[in-house]
């Protein structure tokens, strides 16, 4: 792993942008945003839900385009990225599914509906993304671990889209639409709302991802001291793990 | 806040309220258990960086006692 001290930069402003974005998107959800002729209060979730979810899908897309950068360049900081990009996007998805599950039981008086294409499609990208750590720490040796993790961050991550226009394209589903390509039928203020609270959730992403990434790289940064202060034999074998090393 | 909590419209803590509460639980607790798994993780760094900072010391204390003693002239 090539010396890298520069992940922290611009954290501590990166957190505070996150977190005047997340209070006021949740000033103007509870105190500004309308409630939903149809919903009620309960429509409050998908505030959360919905940039959790879409939040998390770009998250796995990202992954896999820094595993394309991965295998082009051979350089095992970019498999590190993707690595933390995937891992970030997985507990995103998981508080979406979560928070959605939530809103069903609310809304239709079921925790999950298997005939409704939206949610099932984002289970079946959770758990194929949810092998992700298992491949990883099935393969023993780093390179090969590096390579195979990225190859299949490349697959998956191209079969998001592809998931999501095919939900879009069936005839039949009964999600709620908050956005669609003709620019959502949302009324102003909700709109506006949305839209704080996405570049919130999505700032939010940024940070923990950089945050991640910086402690990794202290890690490293801490190892590779030892290695050059103390020699090799100082430094204690890592051990089979799922995270790059 | 009391101007801008006037304003705001009612929040029905009936059972819709408890749905939409729970969600934002969940959220909050979600971040909350990563934040502190980072926090152990942090902790352990610190702890390694001061394993090599004592082993460095000693390591350099055990180099000045060897160099002190081929100084020292032979009887």
């Amino acid at each position: 792993m090539p010396p890298t001290t520069t992940y922290g930069k611009g954290l501590r402003s990166l957190a505070l942008a996150t977190t005047i974005t997340i209070g006021l998107a949740l000033v103007l959800i509870f105190f500004y945003a309308p409630l939903d002729a149809e919903q009620g209060f309960v429509q409050k979730i998908f505030y959360l839900h919905v940039p959790l979810a879409i939040v998390s899908l770009c998250g796995f897309v990202v992954g896999g385009a820094l595993a394309i950068c991965h295998l082009r360049t051979g350089d095992r900081k970019w498999d590190l990225r993707s690595y933390v990009a995937i891992h970030m996007a997985l507990i995103f998805g998981i508080g979406g599914l979560i928070t959605g599950s939530i809103w069903a039981k609310a809304s239709w008086g079921h925790w999950w509906v298997w005939n409704e294409p939206t949610l099932v499609s984002f289970l079946i990208v959770l758990l194929l993304f949810a092998t992700y750590q298992p491949l990883r720490f099935s393969i023993e040796d780093p390179e090969r671990q590096s390579r195979y993790a990225s190859v299949f961050s490349i697959v998956a991550g191209a079969f998001v889209p592809l998931n999501f226009i095919a939900v879009r394209l069936a005839a039949q589903y009964v999600h709620p639409r908050v956005l669609t390509l003709g620019g959502g039928q949302l009324p102003g203020s909700m709109r506006l709302t949305f839209l704080v609270s996405l570049v919130g959730i999505a700032l939010l992403y940024a940070t923990l991802w950089k945050y991640e990434m910086t402690a990794k790289n202290t890690r490293f940064a801490v190892r590779r001291l030892r290695r050059t202060l103390l020699g090799e034999d100082a430094v204690r074998p890592v051990g089979r793990s799922a995270a790059p090393s | 806040m009391s101007t801008l909590l006037a304003a705001a419209p009612a929040i029905p803590l009936g059972e819709s309220g408890k749905f939409v509460a729970g969600a934002y639980i969940v959220f909050v607790v979600l971040i909350l258990v990563y934040v502190t798994i980072m926090a152990v993780r942090a902790q352990r760094i610190e702890r390694e960086l001061a394993e090599l900072q004592r082993d460095v010391e000693a390591a350099r204390a055990g180099t000045e006692a060897e160099a002190e003693r081929a100084r020292e002239p032979a009887l």
